[in-house]
């Protein structure tokens, strides 16, 4: 289980990376904290030839906020993002999502950079940029491009990241007052990629949503911005709306299988999170489901 | 008052300045929490080259081919080597012993020859200057494979249509055994309430910390081979070393040195080991392998497995009329070396129905053969298995006729005043304390009071289950194990203790240490038995050069043996200074006495230090009165010959909660009474007694290894092969009863497997408890989400 040899070249500036990059093309992988690339080597699943360890470029690990805007630098640390009093403020669900990433000596390394270009689908932060609405900045020999998250995932560790391209920052919307959040997932050990879970945030205007995005994560190739939310907008929550929104989300899933849980186990604990998150935001207990023995 | 009358009746282990009984720290633990730790993949030696294993792809394949001229053209590469190169240094084994009437193995060669039988077994090896250098090599490997049909189902291995593995053996049956005892037709025929289910155990394996790791030195030279290697049992495996590679025992040393976690992954030598062995005698160099994760899952010996037919018969007033089962596993192609694969089914046939009286008893186990790793011994042994079958019945029948679980034990449990007594099965008790335990339990957990919450908390949709498991533990085993089975496996073990020209004491002894603190207690026992301080008394263990010879550390015999042995020769050695004090001062030898480190008088006056005492002895014996010699070393060596096993008993509770929504368990809390006799360092009791317990807590909810019906182990990563994490584990409380082995001085008995033994079975209990109002009962673990779902029938 050791690596392959490999080139490793010390980017210290974003643009002395995207040289890099630019010049090995395909032949390079960007280093980031790591901590999804090193196992991947040493089980000789990649075998890159050159290395572009982005760690030294300070400016990628900055947390900032402007008009209505939170900008977040590529390589800051999980364990940053818990710890900002920025994040806790403006995007607490990315707070209450990161304590759910792996353990703390992987949130010390791991970055969200990488997580977002890795795209693993049972990743929580990408599930929380698409119901954030986040857009993930990237920097290429031919400038910048602004992608909106629902669109940068494409499939299993696939995204829209071309090679010779560095990811350097998200950008999400500051939280207005009044919006609600939820986070919970489902794993067989803390810690542990989900079996199924779900990121949401909600405007809520009395006892109905005025906006509601819910992003599912491991429940298909790519986190799911669930379009079922349009069933539980602008009206009444009652237990039969509940039940229509739940039998619109089965039919956008497309889960698979794995040691952990069956596709029908994942598409049960996404329709069990949906009711949960419902109760959690709207503070109805009376929607939640009974198991009656 | 004399000395001699101070300490009469007094035992040296009760001298008011004794170790035993006091939970000191253990004398190895600064040096590894510096990092200083001397593991082998530490030894770094001059001209040593690594090994990398070219591993088999396929779970069952010819080997057509092997074309190893690109490998061996690249950077670093010493040597590409075959099984059939390989094999003209080092012979082919069979794992069998004659005790076990009726297994049956093939010849398993240490690199395959002309067949790979398992996913994972070795067909080549790499040898190059480096691990990573040997890995690229390894790549280039050309193997040539001609798949063969796999045997992978064990419920159909036996079956006419099914291929054979090794078709000179006749079937895929490797061994199988039969009980019937008592009458059990008519035990079944009088009971007023049968159960009949079908348990299921998945396999599993030990997951150390440290992977299995090897140096072999070949010096041809002096014609000598030094093996270091993580292993519980250095003797074993000089023996076995030797034998295959055409040498003497005494041309082999090997040292165990730091052993990061075994749980007896470790107390087997393993095909890639002995092949490192051949390879340095082949390249006349030191060669190293240390396994990586992948390879500890695809080759570390598995464990459990086993689906079994399990019919109980209850009569109405709770009395447990029989008992039957029908076991079924598979344990890989081959019977493992030298301890073979039919050990636990051989314990799980035995031990069923341990804690209680029920007289009748019918049981059949059968091993077969099929394309996955092999099977043999981890911690507990067929344990975790009989007693999760037992009282999974027990709770069933229990349930069955309505009555309370803990009531059902009381009324069957084996009586506290009973001993010495006999199983149905010819185990032989010599004092149990079943009740006893199971009271202290009972108050331990506040069984009414949580029985009570259970009641409330259904009420509001919270599902919490209380589960019981009673146990039998062997412990201490002596020649019964291996001995009368032909293998060289030594169940006795040796103590050499000698005080040195510094009034200081070494010990070598024939245990070994892989964390469980044999260091420790041995330290504890020679202190305390001559009268000095810990910090005097220096251990030296695991390296078959410097060691008296015995059997190592493993089957939880390290205290209740070597420690007996460390305790009779620690006896000798005080009763010699005594006598060189007495010839120095001029008196009687029961005069003095030794009190941390210094000769006493009969007043309790300090006389002479041990130093200066040393110093006369090495020094001027010309002082010393004509015709006396000190003699100050002492060896004894100990094996108990009275009882086969020393068995001890404990009982575990868990209390958890089963969300009916995710299907997932929570573990609450669990609590844990056992009894092995004399307890020497409690703090470490207790740690073998919760290590063990997070291992059967893993068996129970989280540890599988998955094949798939090719043969293929699919989750042979630290990913996706769960084990249990600290966040899931409750707090486990451990009591004791003490019930001390008649047979030793000391009176201890083994502490080491009791853990592992019962904590899977009171984890199903509890499920089953907890779900009993949904008319639910699952008896497969591990107890995953998805099983529970789909039990409750929500997916
Ligand atoms: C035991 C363990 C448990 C884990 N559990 C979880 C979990 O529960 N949930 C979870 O989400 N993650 C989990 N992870 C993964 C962890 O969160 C990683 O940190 C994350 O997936 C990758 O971040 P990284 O900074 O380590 O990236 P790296 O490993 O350095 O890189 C990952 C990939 O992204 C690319 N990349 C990195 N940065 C950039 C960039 N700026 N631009 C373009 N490409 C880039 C790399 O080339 C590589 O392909 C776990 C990891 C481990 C080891």
């Amino acid at each position: 289980m050791k690596a392959p040899a490999f080139n490793y070249a010390r980017a210290s500036s974003v643009q002395e990376a995207i040289d890099l990059l630019s010049h090995y093309g395909d032949r390079a992988k960007v280093l980031s904290g790591g901590q999804s690339l090193m196992p991947a080597l040493n089980l000789r699943l990649l075998a890159p030839e050159w290395l572009i360890d982005i760690g030294p470029i300070v400016d990628l690990r900055r947390i900032s906020v402007e008009s209505g805007l939170l900008t977040i630098g590529a390589s800051t640390r999980h364990a940053d993002l818990h710890r900002s009093p920025d994040i806790a403020a403006h995007a607490p669900l990315l707070k209450d999502a990161v304590a759910h990433v792996a353990h703390p000596a992987i949130r010390n390394r791991g970055t969200i950079g990488g997580s977002l270009a890795h795209a693993d689908p049972a990743s929580e932060l990408p599930a929380c940029m698409v119901a954030l609405d986040a857009t993930i900045v990237v920097l290429g020999p031919d400038g910048e491009r602004r992608i909106p998250a629902v669109d940068f995932f494409v499939g299993i560790y696939e995204t829209q990241l071309l090679p010779g391209e560095l990811l350097v920052a998200i950008e999400v919307p500051k939280r207005a007052a009044g919006v609600r959040h939820f986070f919970s997932e489902h794993v067989r050990r803390s810690g542990d990629y989900a079996m199924a879970g779900l990121a949401a945030e909600a405007e809520i205007d009395g006892d109905a949503f005025v906006r509601l995005r819910l992003g599912f994560f491991a429940v298909g190739e790519r986190p799911i911005l669930a379009t079922a939310a349009r069933h539980l907008i602008g009206r009444p929550v009652t237990e039969a709306v509940l039940a229509q929104a739940c039998a619109a989300l089965d039919d956008e899933l497309a889960p698979q299988d794995d040691h952990q849980a069956t596709a029908g186990m994942r598409r049960y604990l996404a329709r069990q999170l949906l009711v949960e998150c419902i109760v959690s935001l709207l503070g109805r207990s009376d929607l939640r489901t009974k198991v009656v023995a | 008052m004399t000395p001699g009358m101070q300490t009469a009746g007094l035992s040296p282990l009760d001298r008011p300045n004794s170790y035993i009984g006091k939970a000191v720290p253990r004398p190895n633990l600064e040096r590894l929490l510096e990092g200083r730790g001397q593991y082998v993949s530490d030894i770094t030696l001059p001209r040593m080259v690594h090994a990398v294993f070219v591993r088999s792809p396929h779970a069952h394949a010819r080997i057509v081919g092997i074309d190893v001229t690109e490998a061996k053209t690249m950077s670093g590469v010493i040597a590409v080597v075959t099984g059939a190169e390989l094999a003209k240094v080092i012979t082919p084994w069979v794992g069998v012993l004659s005790h076990l009437k009726g297994l049956k193995s093939a010849p398993q060669h240490a690199i395959a020859v002309d067949r790979a039988c398992w996913q994972g077994e070795a067909v080549a090896a790499v040898l190059a200057t480096s691990r990573a250098l040997a890995e690229d090599a390894a790549e280039h490997v050309v193997v040539e494979y001609e798949p063969l049909p796999v045997v992978t189902n064990v419920r159909t291995a036996l079956d006419p249509a099914t291929p054979i593995i090794h078709a000179e053996l006749g079937d895929n049956l490797a061994f199988e055994r039969k009980i019937d005892a008592g009458a059990v037709d008519d035990a079944f025929k009088r009971s007023d309430k049968i159960v009949d289910v079908e348990f299921i155990f998945g396999r599993h394996t030990g997951v150390t910390l440290e992977p299995r790791s090897i140096v072999a030195d070949w010096a041809p030279g002096d014609r000598r081979m030094t093996v270091y290697l993580g292993n519980q049992a250095p003797h074993m495996v000089q023996n076995i070393v030797a034998k295959h590679l055409d040498l003497e025992e005494a041309q082999v040393r090997v040292l165990c040195k730091d052993v990061g976690g075994s749980f007896g992954v470790k107390v087997h030598i393993y095909a890639d080991e002995m092949a490192t062995c051949a390879l340095s005698k082949l390249l006349r160099r030191p060669v190293k392998f240390v396994a990586d994760r992948v390879e500890s899952f695809n080759t570390d010996i598995h464990a459990r497995d086993h689906i079994c037919r399990g019919r109980i018969g209850v009569s109405h007033d709770g009395t447990i009329n029989v008992f039957e089962i029908d076991d079924l596993t598979g344990v890989g192609p081959y019977s493992m070396y030298p301890r073979t694969s039919a050990v636990e089914a051989n314990q799980v046939i035995i031990l069923i129905g341990g804690p209680y009286t029920t007289p009748n008893y019918r049981g059949r186990t059968r091993v077969v053969f099929q394309n996955k790793n092999v099977m043999s011994q981890y911690r507990g042994v067929g344990h975790p298995i009989a007693c999760s079958i037992t009282e999974g019945l027990v709770d069933l029948a229990a349930q069955a006729i309505g009555m309370d679980p803990v009531e059902i034990r009381r009324r069957n449990m084996v009586r506290d005043d009973a001993y010495p007594c006999d199983s149905p099965t010819g185990l032989k008790f010599e004092a149990l304390s079943h009740h006893a335990s199971l009271d202290k339990l009972v108050a331990m957990m506040r069984y009414d009071d949580l029985r009570a919450e259970q009641v409330k908390l259904r009420k509001q949709g919270i599902y919490r289950g209380i589960g019981i498991a009673s146990f039998i533990e062997v412990t201490n085993p002596g020649a019964a194990f291996y001995g009368v089975g032909g293998a060289r496996i030594s169940s006795q073990d040796g103590v050499a203790v000698r005080l040195d020209a510094a009034g200081t004491v070494i010990c070598q002894t024939s245990v070994t240490e892989q964390g469980q603190g044999s260091e420790s207690m041995t330290a504890q026992i020679v202190a305390s038995a001559i009268g000095v301080s810990m910090e005097k008394v220096r251990v030296i263990l695991g390296d078959t050069d410097n060691t008296p010879y015995g059997g190592g550390t493993w089957a939880s015999r390290g205290t209740g043996i070597a420690g007996e042995a460390a305790l009779q020769a620690a006896k000798v050695l005080r009763g010699n200074i005594l006598a060189t004090a007495a010839a120095i001062l001029q008196g009687k030898p029961d005069d003095f006495d030794i009190v941390d480190g210094m000769i006493v008088d009969a007043h309790g006056q300090q006389r002479i230090e041990l130093n200066e005492l040393t110093r006369i002895a090495y020094f001027r014996p010309d002082t010393l009165p004509p015709g006396f010699q000190p003699e100050l070393m002492a060896t004894r060596h100990y094996v108990p010959r009275q009882y086969p096993f020393a068995f001890t008993n404990g009982v575990q509770a868990s209390w958890l909660e089963v969300d009916v929504i995710t299907g997932k368990v929570k573990l609450l809390k669990h609590w844990v009474v056992e009894d092995c006799g004399t307890i020497i360092n409690p703090q470490l009791v207790d740690e073998q007694i919760r290590g063990g317990v997070v291992q059967g807590l893993g068996a129970a909810l989280f540890e599988h290894c998955i094949y798939d019906e090719t043969g293929q182990l699919t989750n042979a990563n630290m990913a996706d092969y769960l084990v249990p994490m600290a966040t899931e584990m409750p707090d486990i409380e451990v009591g004791h009863q003490i019930s001390p082995t008649l047979e030793s001085e000391l009176g201890a008995k083994g502490a080491g497997e009791a853990g592992a033994a019962g904590a899977a079975a009171c984890v199903s209990n509890a499920v089953n408890d907890a779900l009993s109002p949904f008319g639910v009962t699952i008896t497969e673990i591990p107890l995953t989400p998805r099983l529970i779902l789909t039990a409750l029938g929500r997916i």
